[in-house]
């Protein structure tokens, strides 16, 4: 017989299910409209965002020459930078009066890399107009204005839900399809279900990761090009943790999808199963956006795993968590991801082919006592 | 040699198999027939490992089955599936190399059988613009993709039209005669009876009748006889050990031991031409009416007790 050996490992067979799965995901139309229309949609989000906040750009940071303070090591540093005034002072600490009482916009401190203080938010002009990053310090965190405290645990948020809902749905319905025209049954006889599962959530992932990091990139390009670089080394630790919470996170809500969807046989079945995944994913978003000015919420948020990739990367950029806390928040996350992908592919495995009625959870769990 | 050995399952209350042990040998296209829900689509699932047993054992050549050896394997299941928006031919080789072909292998094997089956030039087509009849041809090529070394097809030629079923029995005797045991259900009997070499009656989640088709049609069949002769017939009732259950014209038929048909015939020879003289073998439709008749009473009883 020709047939090749059958050596083939699971991590390769849920490759090549991923595989098919991005490349029937790509070849979609509906899938590459609906992104390029969602990164139109940031860019021009930023675009309009600077356009706005320019106009009430308040006289002290405007167009006319901004006030700096500046000790003697670091005077020479403003040199050659157009539309800024050096306003020497004594020593660090008169620098910081002055820009807590007003007198000057910002001040520029000595070290690796220089410091620059702004009183109530980062002064971005001057960040902006350093050749290299500097790094920032605000007196008044708190009285950051509350756009900005908004925005970006809205961003984080915004972007999470909309990859998890456009993704999930995803997989629910390839899942479903599957279930509904047979497939299925063709691809267990070469394919064990949770390997099946494992390449269908991998798959997802990766498009949803590419997706996430096609709007990261496009937020930066507008950032860049609307003259707002200062703000890219502001966000830059958080995104890079969102970044690490996004991956674990979103396995964690694929698995559920593609679990819930294995209980139908019908995509018009799908809404009652999807539907408590979904408000899973609601309820953080709006907890996150509308608790962010409340550290004990925010606290409890970053540490529960459906909230905590909206919730930690929103504590570290409000500068409230300490270096361990969103490693610890990880390991959680990343525990509760393993239980409920173990979970998700057992509910996966005992339902995908058990056509017609609707499978109830309960009987599928408990099935191995029954049986 | 495929063998199940005292395979049960069990769905909730109900009993899909109980105690089925058969075998499909290699080389010979054996058939599997029951009515509706008697089991064999149950049992075709627990061969490809798709469910499993509650008790019982499958194996080949004595082996028991393990995953690698049933990747090996090939499958079309009563209910059709593949991917409605995918090309055919994309298809084919994406399931070729989930059965372990490399990229290459699998397209270039995938193009051969949609050749073989009549429908390369639909190839490049999805499937769901397919007719019917060339879904269920694509269907059988998802079987058969992987060169697989054991054949399980359920209800492989419904909805094909005579020359398709014979452009796929041509396809599947060759997977046979390649040494793959090859079993596939089939309401339609008829079509049963044509190509089997064996034949595996299910009824109620038990086997009824197993075995090589000629030897059941023989062991079957009530000791009739039918002799036609252009003379007159009247004489046959005459003879000793003979009973006449028809006559017609030049035609009769009797029941007979072996010993009184043979003076029957000695004595239709010395009488004039004998236009024939033949064993009634009972057709498959007939055994399988008659097995399923047997064994009715006793499945209620099993059913009344299960329940």
């Amino acid at each position: 017989m020709s047939a090749p050996t059958s050596t083939t490992s699971p991590a390769r067979l849920a490759l090549l299910v991923a595989e098919r799965e991005v490349t029937t995901q790509l070849r979609s139309r509906a899938f590459v409209v609906s992104t390029i229309i969602l990164l139109v949609g940031i860019l021009a989000g930023i675009v309009v965002g600077s356009v706005l906040s320019k106009r009430d750009t308040s006289p002290a940071t405007g167009s006319a020459t901004q006030r700096v303070a500046v000790v003697p090591a670091t005077a020479g540093d403003l040199q050659g930078l157009p539309g800024f005034t050096a306003v020497p002072v004594a020593d660090d600490a008169a620098a910081r009066a002055a820009v807590q009482d007003g007198t000057v916009a910002a001040a520029l401190l000595p070290g690796t890399p220089v410091r620059v203080v702004g009183r109530d938010g980062p002064p971005g002009a001057l960040v902006a107009a350093l050749t290299r990053a500097p790094a920032v310090e605000v007196l008044n965190p708190a009285a950051q204005s509350e756009a900005v405290r908004y925005l970006v645990p809205f961003a984080f948020g915004m972007v999470f839900l909309i990859v998890v809902m456009v993704f999930g749905q995803t997989i629910a319905q390839n899942t479903i399809i599957e279930k509904q025209t047979r497939v299925v049954e063709v691809l267990l006889a070469a394919v064990p279900a949770r390997v099946l599962m494992a390449g269908k959530v991998a798959g997802s992932s990766v498009l949803a990761l590419g997706q996430a990091a096609a709007m990261a990139l496009v937020a930066l390009l507008g950032l860049k090009l609307t003259g707002q670089d200062h703000l890219i080394s502001l966000v830059g630790a958080p995104v890079g943790w969102f970044v690490v919470f996004f991956v674990v996170g979103f396995v964690l809500f694929a698995a559920m999808f593609a679990a819930a969807a294995s209980l139908v046989s019908r995509v018009e079945d799908s809404g009652p199963v999807i539907m408590p995944i979904t408000i899973l994913g609601l309820i953080p978003f709006y907890l996150v956006i509308y608790g962010s000015g409340s550290p004990v919420l925010m606290r409890v948020l970053s540490y529960v795993p459906f909230s905590a990739v909206m919730g930690m990367p929103v504590r570290i950029y409000l500068g409230d968590a300490a270096w361990w806390e969103p490693v610890a928040s990880l390991v959680v996350l990343a525990a509760t991801t393993a239980g409920v992908v173990a979970l998700a592919a057992l509910v996966y495995e005992r339902s995908v082919l058990r056509t017609g009625a609707r499978v109830r959870l309960g009987e599928v769990l408990g099935r191995r006592a029954t049986a | 040699m495929l063998e199940l050995t005292g395979v049960s399952r069990s769905f909730g209350d109900v009993r899909a198999l109980d105690g089925v042990s058969f075998s499909v040998g290699r080389g010979r296209l054996t058939g599997f027939v029951g009515g509706n829900g008697a089991g064999k689509t149950t049992a075709m699932r627990i061969i490809l490992g798709v469910l499993s047993a509650d008790a019982g054992s499958v194996s080949i050549d004595g082996r028991p089955l393990d995953a690698a050896t049933r990747r090996t394997f090939g499958y079309m299941p009563e209910e059709r599936g593949l991917y409605p928006r995918m090309k055919v031919a994309e298809q084919l080789a994406y399931l070729a190399r989930l059965h372990g072909f490399d990229r290459a292998g699998a397209e270039r094997r995938a193009r051969e059988l949609l050749t073989r089956l009549d429908l390369a030039p639909r190839a490049d087509d999805r499937l769901d613009t397919l007719s019917l009849g060339n879904q269920q041809r694509a269907q059988i090529a998802a079987a058969l993709v992987h060169e697989p070394s054991l054949l399980v097809l359920d209800e492989p030629f419904s909805g094909l039209d005579p020359i398709a079923v014979d452009t796929v029995v041509n396809v599947l005797s060759e997977r046979a005669h390649a040494g793959a045991p090859v079993l596939f259900s089939s309401h339609q009997l008829d079509v049963v009876e044509r190509l089997c070499d064996d034949v595996v009656i299910i009824a109620g989640g038990r086997i009824v009748a197993a075995g090589d088709r000629e030897e059941l049609r023989a062991q079957y069949s009530e000791p009739r006889h039918r002799l036609r002769a252009p003379g007159a017939v009247d004489w046959l009732a005459g003879v000793p050990g003979v009973v006449v259950i028809e006559r017609s014209e030049g035609e009769v038929l009797f029941e007979a031991d072996d010993a009184a048909a043979q003076r029957v015939l000695t004595e239709a020879v010395a009488r004039g031409p004998v236009a024939e003289f033949s064993p009634v073998r009972p057709s498959l439709a007939e055994i399988f009416r008659e097995v399923i008749r047997d064994e009715a009473p006793r499945t209620a009883t099993g059913t009344a007790v299960a329940a």
